[in-house]
């Protein structure tokens, strides 16, 4: 299978001149097409960096980011659903959903039923008109999530997307989401802070470290979907990084204390 | 002549229609909003402009900082000379002393405002494919600096009403140029009656300019 993400010693810096702010280090991950990989780690490692340098909002400091996608004139290769919703408050729902739809190569009223369809996906079908303001916190983000599915990218990449809903919605767009990748075949890359989001969604777990950061574990997850949220298996898997996520906050409390 | 500290209310209406009668007040007036406007548009084009264009080019911004610091406490009225050096007794030489006011209006708040405009939101849109200088420019920095640049418009209305009458002072037709007349003569109510002609003006326009300021920040709860 070929790889859509793959980054060589990447490393990412803060901050201009002689002691930049490095976030992470020889940090090697890759992501195969059609893969649904999910993130982990410590608050502050850097998992929304490493979101922003592969969607190129921030430049590599060492290393490399390569991304591989078959261009489609009717979509973007990248698209991101942000940690914070960040909609354009002067646009109405719909027009935030359009963003990404303008500049690229579809008829107008194709675009049109997109919107729509994506809004009535996150279960805001009759938000379109209204304004930022007039939404909750939780609506707000399935904006943001509407949003980037608009632009049926090939690649995904969603920052804590599902943080600031209840538990119901998000497992009904857990489950949506879970659906919308096995009939697109898109290559996702999922932050979150759920341990169990991150062993249900996940073809592989990723776990990353802080001080500089790095990946220090992996978790391929062989259990079969249907068999996720309750089997032993899957509880078994959930603890196994929840271990492994301990582990990697007391090292970098450790750290902090040498530091 | 008697004089008052203040002339008697009752004064007024025959005032004013005797200004009518003789066409004074209309062709003051008119000759007053020629210049007002002219300056506003002309100082308001100029400071928005120029501010968000200080604001978006840090090595502008470098080089301004200093210029605006020697030209900005410079009163309007102080140009006087030299708008008559330059524009001759003429109504351009009026509206460039009403445009200097407010333009520093505009170029301090445009900068402003474009400075505080939310860099996520303009990652945000980058993310979504929209790179380019004028996209952004159009698809957030404006729109997003648009609360900022609108109020001060507003500021700048204002301020244009006030440096109105001293512009007119040095022998342009104008509300100013009859008040100045009328206080030689110490004709106070002539003088209250154009005092009150400009916060009329003043307040129409600012209401006019609400609404449609309203209009344009729906958006905004
Ligand atoms: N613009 C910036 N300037 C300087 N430092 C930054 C900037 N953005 C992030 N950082 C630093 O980089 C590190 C990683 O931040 P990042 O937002 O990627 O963390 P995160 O893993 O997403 O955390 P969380 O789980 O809390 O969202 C943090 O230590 C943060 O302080
Ligand atoms: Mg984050």
């Amino acid at each position: 299978m070929a790889k859509v993400i793959e980054t060589r010693d990447l490393a990412v810096a803060f901050g201009k001149g002689d002691s930049p702010n490095i976030v992470f280090r020889h940090l090697n991950i890759a992501i195969e097409e059609g893969e649904f990989v999910t993130l982990v780690g410590v608050s502050g490692a850097g998992k929304s960096t490493l979101l922003r340098v592969i969607a190129d909002l921030i430049p590599a400091y060492e290393g490399s980011v390569k991304v591989e996608t078959e261009p489609d004139p009717g979509s973007r290769p990248i698209a991101m659903v942000f940690q914070a919703a960040l909609l354009m408050p002067w646009r109405k729902i719909d027009a935030n959903v359009a963003l990404g739809l303008e500049g690229i190569n579809v008829p107008e009223a194709l675009k049109k039923e997109r919107v729509e369809r994506t809004l009535a996906l996150v279960g805001l079908g009759d938000y379109g008109e209204r304004w930022p303001y007039q939404l909750s916190g939780g609506q707000r983000q399935r904006i943001g999530i509407a949003r980037a599915l608009a632009v049926e990218p090939d690649i995904l990449l969603m920052d804590e997307p599902f943080g600031a809903l209840d538990a119901i919605t998000r497992t009904a767009l857990q489950d949506e989401l879970l659906r919308i990748w096995r009939e697109t075949r898109k290559s996702i890359l999922f932050v979150t802070h759920d341990i169990e989001e991150a062993v249900y969604l996940g073809d592989r777990v990723l776990l990353l470290g802080d001080q500089p950061a790095h990946i220090v574990a992996e978790y391929p997850i062989a259990i079969d979907r249907t068999e996720r949220r309750e089997s032993e298996a899957f509880l078994k898997k959930v603890d196994e990084v929840k271990a492994g996520l301990e582990k990697a906050i007391a090292l970098t409390n450790s750290g902090d204390r040498s530091a | 002549m008697e004089t008052h500290l203040l002339p008697p209310p009752s004064t007024i209406p025959p005032t004013l229609l005797s200004e009518i009668k003789t066409g004074i007040w209309q062709s003051m007036v008119i000759a007053s909003l020629r210049h007002y406007t002219i300056g506003f548009v002309v100082g308001s084009f100029l400071g928005v402009t120029l501010g968000v264009a200080v604001a978006l080019f840090a090595r502008v911004e470098a080089g301004q900082a200093w210029l605006a610091r020697v030209l900005r406490p410079i009163p309007p009225l102080a140009w006087i000379p030299f708008a008559i050096i330059w524009f001759g007794i003429t109504e351009t030489a009026a509206a460039f002393i009403i445009s200097i006011g407010i333009f520093w209006i505009n170029y301090f708040t445009a900068m402003g405002a474009v400075q505080a405009v939310d860099k996520d939101l303009i990652e945000v849109a980058r993310a979504f494919g929209h790179r380019s200088f004028p996209a952004l420019l159009r698809k957030v920095i404006l729109p997003g600096a648009a609360p900022g640049i609108l109020s001060g418009l507003r500021a700048g209305l204002g301020q244009g009403w006030m440096t109105v009458v001293a512009a007119e002072l040095f022998g342009i037709e104008g509300i100013g140029q009859r008040m100045m007349e009328a206080s030689g003569l110490l004709a106070t109510e002539v003088v209250v009656l154009y005092m009150f002609s400009i916060a009329l003006l003043y307040g129409v326009s600012d209401y006019v300019f609400v609404l449609i300021q309203q209009r344009i920040l729906a958006w905004q709860r």
